[in-house]
């Protein structure tokens, strides 16, 4: 005979390890990023003031609301914001119009094809990050790889600034990305019911109209998940502005990490997160329900 | 047929695209000039002096050892969590538990890194531990984001799974425990070294949650890179990033070798 306290002892230890660890490091740590939003940086060990203290046998709450009327008043924070949404919204629609058809060429291959070619275009991915934005340091630079050709070729005398400007920051997004945006498209295109296409075009469609009527819509879960995986990250991305960009790429992710490392102000860099994190709640929701009808498997 | 060939002809430069500035870096590790962009001549020159810099090989092991820790902790958390998501009923813990497990998935580093950090700051100043943020500490932060993506990889394969084997398992007396190892482990195995793969990579891969959440003497190898980048290109990191890339190659080819094999035989033994 089984024994149902185990059983159940089993289901509770199946749920609570996973659950407790994202409890202690994931849930737990938005609170305290939310807490010292209003706090106020301090000379001391950690650089903050105390949100709660307790004297006197009172509880002492100091809400301290100056950082978020800061990001208001100093428009060098409202701008970041901008830029960021901005350039992840440009690069998102870069990495949809060159992921698509190659999600879409590589569904339609033979099955065995399929597994090389996703493999070719995941491997990258695996590969280093940092290395591969750094690949296009030496490409992009004023004496680089492309800036050499032309010259050589005789199509400019002067070096075009191409690193350290806004299309460098592009360039970077829609390469360490791409790999990202193709998976999900892959993944329902894959599915697609052939007939349907061939339908259209047996009943008179021309191929264009049958990508806006058909194929598009139909792979719209896809659409939709590939981009928020490219948007969301990109919005607080540091590492490509840091390196391929220049003083006009002034994106979120970037000013955090000066507040927080070079200016040691940690209710400010908190407060941006927060912030961030409000501006992107929509778009992570639509990805989450996306991923969730894909894992979860009620029983 | 129009279109088909539109669309080949992107994934051809898509691939272009992806592979180009790889190779240009792998050929340039072996310029003999300092200077990266101006080719000189053939020389491994610069792998002896990779070799040479003990501060690049400290970080090599340190970003090894914590990748693999972390991956192993990725593993476990993240293939109970697919377990609740795939076989438990519909709840409210089970619900919230599925919102934390895929929102690392997107959430901008940045932030998770930040977040990760003030909780370390907060407890080792109530609770006195994490006295020092180093291995550890970036140990957790690497576990907790990996976790998410095995849980992807293993959910997915859990759901192709027939139940009934687990069923008929239990119904000759084996319990839930018993079942798990001696059937579900088995079975769902490729995902699990899928999972624990891509997790090191990832974890080998982090700079930004690494430098919240690291310390003096857990510098891992992004940290060491990213500083001497940062500066502008250099041979050493060309040579680098070519040893990168030729394992990262290897070991996917392997894996996709020994897949195709297992594969075949199957089928083999199939017919």
């Amino acid at each position: 005979m089984k024994n149902p306290l185990k059983i159940i002892k089993g289901r509770y230890l199946t749920m609570g390890v996973p659950y407790l660890w994202l409890l202690m490091f994931f849930a737990l740590p938005f609170a305290i990023v939310l807490k010292l939003s209003f706090s106020s940086a301090a000379i001391a060990i950690p650089p903050y003031e105390a949100t709660f203290s307790y004297a006197d046998e009172m509880l002492n709450i100091a809400l301290n609301f100056g950082n978020y009327l800061l990001l208001l008043q100093d428009s060098m924070y409202y701008m970041a914001y901008l830029t960021s949404l901005k350039m992840a919204f440009v690069a998102t629609l870069g990495c949809l119009i060159l992921g698509f058809p190659m999600a879409y060429a590589i569904a339609r291959a033979p099955a065995r094809l399929q597994t090389v070619l996703l493999l070719l275009v995941m491997l990258p991915s695996w590969t280093s990050f940092l290395i591969r934005i750094y690949a296009w340091m030496g490409i992009l630079s004023n004496n680089g790889l492309i800036n050499n050709a032309l010259m050589w070729l005789g199509v400019i005398s002067e070096p075009i600034q191409m690193l350290n400007t806004n299309f460098a920051v592009y360039i970077g997004i829609i390469y360490a990305y791409l790999p990202f945006m193709i998976l999900p498209l892959y993944a329902t295109l894959v599915k697609l019911d052939l007939s349907l296409i061939e339908a259209a075009s047996d009943l008179g469609s021309r191929s264009i109209n049958t990508f806006w009527k058909i194929t598009l819509p139909l792979s719209m879960g896809g659409v939709v998940a590939g981009s928020m995986l490219v948007f969301i990250p990109a919005v607080g991305e540091f590492v490509i502005p840091e390196l391929l960009g220049g003083p006009d790429s002034l994106m979120i992710g970037k000013v955090l990490w000066q507040e927080f490392f070079n200016n040691r102000d940690w209710p400010v860099a908190s407060s941006l997160a927060i912030v961030m994190l409000a501006l992107l709640i929509i778009p992570i929701t639509l990805f989450h329900r996306y991923q969730s009808r894909n894992m979860e498997n009620d029983v | 047929m129009k279109k088909l060939s539109f669309s080949k002809v992107m994934l051809w430069f898509g691939l272009l695209f992806l592979y180009a500035p790889m190779f240009i870096l792998v050929i340039y590790s072996f310029n003999e000039s300092k200077l990266v962009t101006v080719w000189s001549g053939f020389s491994p020159k610069w792998y002896g002096e990779l070799f040479k810099d003990t501060q690049i090989l400290e970080a090599v092991w340190t970003s090894l050892r914590i990748a693999f820790y972390s991956a192993t902790m990725a593993v476990i958390i993240g293939t109970m969590a697919a377990f609740v998501m795939t076989r438990f009923r519909r709840s409210w813990a089970k619900l919230t538990l599925s919102n934390m497990i895929t929102a690392p998935l997107v959430m901008p580093e940045v932030i998770t890194g930040l977040s990760l950090l003030l909780l370390f700051v907060e407890m080792a100043d109530l609770l006195g531990w994490p006295a020092e943020r180093g291995m550890l500490t970036v140990w957790i932060a690497h576990s907790t984001f990996c976790a998410a993506y095995v849980a992807v990889v293993v959910s997915s394969r859990l759901r192709e799974l027939d139940l009934s084997i687990e069923e008929a398992a239990m119904d000759l007396g084996a319990t839930r425990l018993k079942t798990f190892f001696l059937i579900t482990v088995p079975m769902i195995s490729p995902a699990l070294i899928a999972g624990w793969f891509l997790s090191f990579s990832l974890s080998l891969d982090d700079l930004v949650i690494a430098s919240f959440a690291s310390g003096p003497g857990s510098t891992t190898l992004p940290m060491v890179v990213f500083s001497s980048v940062r500066l502008g290109v250099s041979p050493k990191i060309n040579a680098l990033a070519t040893i990168i890339i030729l394992s990262v190659s290897l070991v996917a080819f392997l894996s996709w070798y020994l897949a195709r094999r297992a594969e075949k035989k199957s089928k083999e033994a199939m017919e």
